[in-house]
């Protein structure tokens, strides 16, 4: 092609136990927005670190222009004229915004001229901005549109934007798109990551798909349907689900029409989740991470109380009760940070056990604790759950990722629980261990149990799960039995295209 | 090029290793500030620990005051150390020790000249009630409106300073002082006198009760599931939330227990030690405190004998000021180039030294 700017050339970078990209190679065009789609975990993020200067490659190589590229930093990045807006933002609250825009240059030009600078950019491409204003009274869009100035006052050739949209109003979304076509007609070429269909159905005019570290297509998307770019991006390997054993109880866990505000400013509000889970059941809940997954995962666990009647334990209204009266109930969760959410790093396997359940596995009398039976229970579960650790005395933070998922996981379910809430439970683990942890999931149904699982992995949805949901921007959308589910719906509901109208299933 | 490396869990050896080597650290460079100062430094360093716990000459009266100056850091530093634990910054120990003193002498005083032996013991629930009550403003301004409790524990000792003077000038001044500031002096007054339970040893209640706080911090911490609870919290708050545990309680019972032990601290030193309420009472015992708890490790067993260590430094300090004519100030440097030698070490505690090239990330 001769009008490439920047030539991607079998760029391959391997962590410990994990190739993030594998010989990744893609043309960005003068000019061109082009699309990087591929869901979490894909490889999206390394590969813009080794375009940005971030991360060097292991194998591959880059031309700019046709001439080497080899950023060992982001100043050398910027340097060639590659600006990068970051997902999250790196600002100073209490500084305004010229003197934000300053902090992020090499050589930032007297106050003045700066402040003359930003209003001129922010008239010629649209984005309203007043140099004086406090950063910290700005809204999350208007404190994009200072990270996206501040990329601009370089005059990028490329500009690489990290979910953008994530953060964004509808309304500045379609202020955010005419900036970027504004660019585009100017000769910027912009590498727009996302996993919303939609948004690069309308916007780009090349699109790169990732999935699991490779390169699976380079497309045109607005010649492809959203159902092709969704089965591309999920691939289309599912293993044909079994028909699940229909002996399923009555309802445990009855979730109404529960919303809740946002937890902080990246936090996602969950609007109207509605959901029932029965005896011997298990309802898979997928989606793109930071659709509100976290926050009904601490809605469910009690870590955030919910409106009244918004949660019905068999018949009983458990919204206004704590993490420690609903464990008392059965109801046990695993939230899917394991360091500092679900374990204290520095503490012992033992004390982590201790954690959750002192009370349930009678660890407590009159409020002291049996050091002797929290050892005793966290050795079930190391031996129980496969745990590799040198002893139950090891500091969680010493385990591994996937062995401190097993601890985690296994911790709650020999507990023995009604319900059961999970999020992600096998991130990160080996594939042995992950089929393990599913056969545990089963079991608990399978005992009469109900069981929630919460993940990003559709393969592991599809195995485990009867019924499935997906929840976008906070939505759950209506739950449906598995096996009436092919991948083009699944796909469809979670890449956030519920408006498009797929074949109706039968329920 | 020298780098640190995070270790895999918290080395055991460094975590008992660095006070050792942090005394040894002051030791030496203390001898070199005292040299400056035109001291011979052994002999300084041997006047400040080693001759009042064992020269003949004088011994035999400082050896008593040993206890009589641990005691109150150690009972302070065992209620600080417990909100550290859960990440619970109080600072103003000093102003809940002052407060102390102030209510527990008004209680007292208030039943002047009853001999009854109740006094006593009303004096030191008072004390505590003084104490938890002046933690209870930033204790409750942090649950209510997210204030930081480091600033307001800390500028309440400012506070607490000024009622001190007002009291001991109007309110509470002895009526039979002849105008002096001060109040009646408890060692006259057998009903709340806090005197030696055993003659010349300066074993007194605040000692006995310093004694039983490092045993009930040491079980709390050990065996209650709310010490477990106040660990959780400091170190991992989000776990601890998971786990069901309520932060503002914690606040509340951390900062509650801290400022009625520092207010104890304050009624047996004001009732014994120190004998009446006085423009001066104000020692500083409620930050050296902080140094103690730290240099104990916030570890019960290390709080006693960090105690012990900074009594010795400051009784050994004023021999040095009168024996050598070294300064006060630079005493106070002495103790304070402790804490900051044992944080300093500490990062060993957390990681590793690295010397040689790093390898390619």
């Amino acid at each position: 092609m001769a009008d490439t700017l920047l030539s991607l050339q079998g760029l391959t970078k391997i962590y410990p136990g994990v190739i993030a990209n594998d010989d990744v190679t893609f043309d960005i065009g003068r000019g061109e927005i082009h699309a990087l789609l591929g869901e979490n975990g894909a490889g999206k993020s390394t590969l813009v670190k080794m375009i940005y200067g971030l991360n060097a490659p292991d194998k591959g190589q880059m031309l700019l222009d046709g001439a080497p590229y080899k950023p060992s930093k982001p100043s050398e990045a910027r340097q060639a004229g590659i600006a990068m807006v970051f997902q999250h933002f790196s600002l100073f609250d209490a500084l305004d915004v010229a003197e934000n825009v300053a902090l992020g240059m090499e050589t930032p030009p007297p106050m003045s001229d700066l402040a003359r600078q930003i209003r001129e950019v922010s008239e010629t491409y649209g984005l309203p901005l007043d140099p004086s204003r406090t950063v910290g009274t700005l809204s999350a869009g208007e404190r994009q549109r200072v990270e996206i100035i501040r990329c601009l006052l370089q005059n990028p050739r490329l500009l690489i934007m990290d979910e953008p949209t994530s953060v964004l109003t509808p309304q500045e979304v379609e202020i955010l798109f005419e900036t970027l076509r504004k660019l585009k007609s100017e000769g910027t070429s912009i590498l727009y990551i996302s996993h919303k269909l939609e948004e690069i159905r309308a916007l780009c005019d090349t699109a790169t798909i990732l999935r699991l570290g490779k390169k699976v297509a380079t497309c045109t998307p607005a010649e492809t349907s959203a159902r092709q770019l969704a089965e591309m991006m999920v691939g289309a390997s599912f293993a044909t689900p079994e028909a699940k054993r229909g002996k399923t109880g009555e309802v445990l866990l009855a979730v109404n029409e529960l919303s809740l505000p946002a937890p902080g400013a990246f936090g996602t509000p969950l609007r109207e989740v509605s959901f029932e889970v029965r005896a011997g059941e298990v309802l898979g809940i997928g989606g793109v991470a930071g659709n509100g997954q976290d926050e009904l995962l601490a809605a469910l666990s009690g870590e955030r109380m919910a409106p009244a009647g918004s949660i019905v334990l068999e018949g009983k209204d458990i919204s206004r009760a704590g993490p420690v009266a609903r464990r008392d109930l059965g109801v046990l969760s695993g939230p899917e940070e394991r360091l500092g959410h679900a374990a204290a790093p520095d503490m012992s396997l033992i004390e982590n056990g201790v954690l959750t359940a002192a009370r349930r596995e009678g660890m407590l009398k009159n409020g002291f604790i049996s050091w002797g039976k929290a050892r005793q229970f966290a050795e079930e579960v190391i031996g129980h759950f496969d745990v590799r650790t040198p002893g139950p005395g090891t500091a969680a933070r010493a385990l591994s990722g996937g062995n401190l998922q097993k601890f985690v996981v296994g911790r709650e379910i020999l507990q023995g629980p009604r319900v059961l809430v999970l999020n992600q439970p096998t991130w990160g683990v080996d594939a042995a261990a992950a089929a393990f942890i599913r056969q545990s999931i089963l079991d608990v149904a399978a005992k009469g149990g109900a069981v929630v699982v919460i993940s990003q992995d559709l393969d592991e949805l599809m195995e485990v799960s009867d019924r499935f949901g997906a929840l976008n921007e906070g939505r759950l959308s209506p739950t449906r039995p598995v096996a009436s589910l092919d991948i083009e719906q699944i796909g469809l509901m979670m890449g956030g295209a519920h408006d498009m109208e797929v074949a109706h299933v039968d329920d | 090029m020298i780098r640190l490396e995070k270790r895999p869990q918290p080395s055991k050896l460094w975590t008992y290793l660095t006070p050792v080597l942090a005394v040894l650290l002051t030791m030496l460079v203390g001898g070199v500030l005292f040299a400056f100062l035109g001291a011979n430094p052994v002999e300084a360093i041997r006047t400040i620990f080693w001759d009042p716990l064992f020269n003949a000459q004088f011994a035999g009266f400082t050896r008593p005051q040993l206890l009589v100056k641990a005691g109150p850091l150690i009972l302070i530093a065992i209620g600080l150390s417990i909100g550290f634990r859960a990440g619970i910054w109080n600072i103003g120990a000093e102003g809940q020790y002052i407060m102390g003193a102030i209510c527990g002498a008004a209680a007292g005083l208030a039943f002047y000249p009853s001999e009854s032996v109740l006094i006593f013991p009303l004096m030191i629930v008072a004390g505590a009630l003084g104490g938890w009550a002046w933690a209870m403003i930033p204790a409750i301004l942090k649950t209510k409106f997210g204030t930081n409790e480091i600033l307001v524990s800390l500028m309440l000792v400012y506070v607490a300073e000024n009622i001190l003077g007002s009291v001991a000038t109007g309110l509470l001044r002895n009526p039979e002082g002849r105008g002096f500031p001060g109040s009646r002096n408890f060692k006259q007054w057998d009903a709340a006198h806090n005197s030696d339970l055993i003659a010349n040893t300066g074993m007194h209640w605040g000692v006995v009760f310093a004694f039983i706080a490092v045993i009930g911090a040491y079980v709390l911490l050990t065996r209650h599931v709310l010490g477990f609870n106040i660990r959780l919290t400091g170190e991992a708050p989000r776990a601890a939330r998971f786990s069901g545990v309520n932060p503002a309680r914690i606040i509340l019972i951390c900062l509650g227990l801290s400022g009625a032990l520092a207010g104890m601290a304050g009624l047996f030193e004001v009732t014994g030690p120190a004998g009446q309420v006085s423009i001066d009472f104000g020692s500083g015992y409620g930050f050296t405190a902080i140094i103690v708890a730290f240099l104990g490790r916030l570890n019960p067993i290390g709080i006693l004998l960090a105690g012990l260590l900074m009594a010795l430094t400051y009784i050994g300090g004023e021999l040095a000021q009168l024996m050598l004519g070294l300064p006060g100030a630079s005493i106070q440097l002495f103790q304070g180039m402790l804490l900051f030698f044992l944080l300093a070490m500490d990062v060993f505690t957390n990681f590793r030294l690295r010397i040689g090239k790093r390898e390619a990330a």
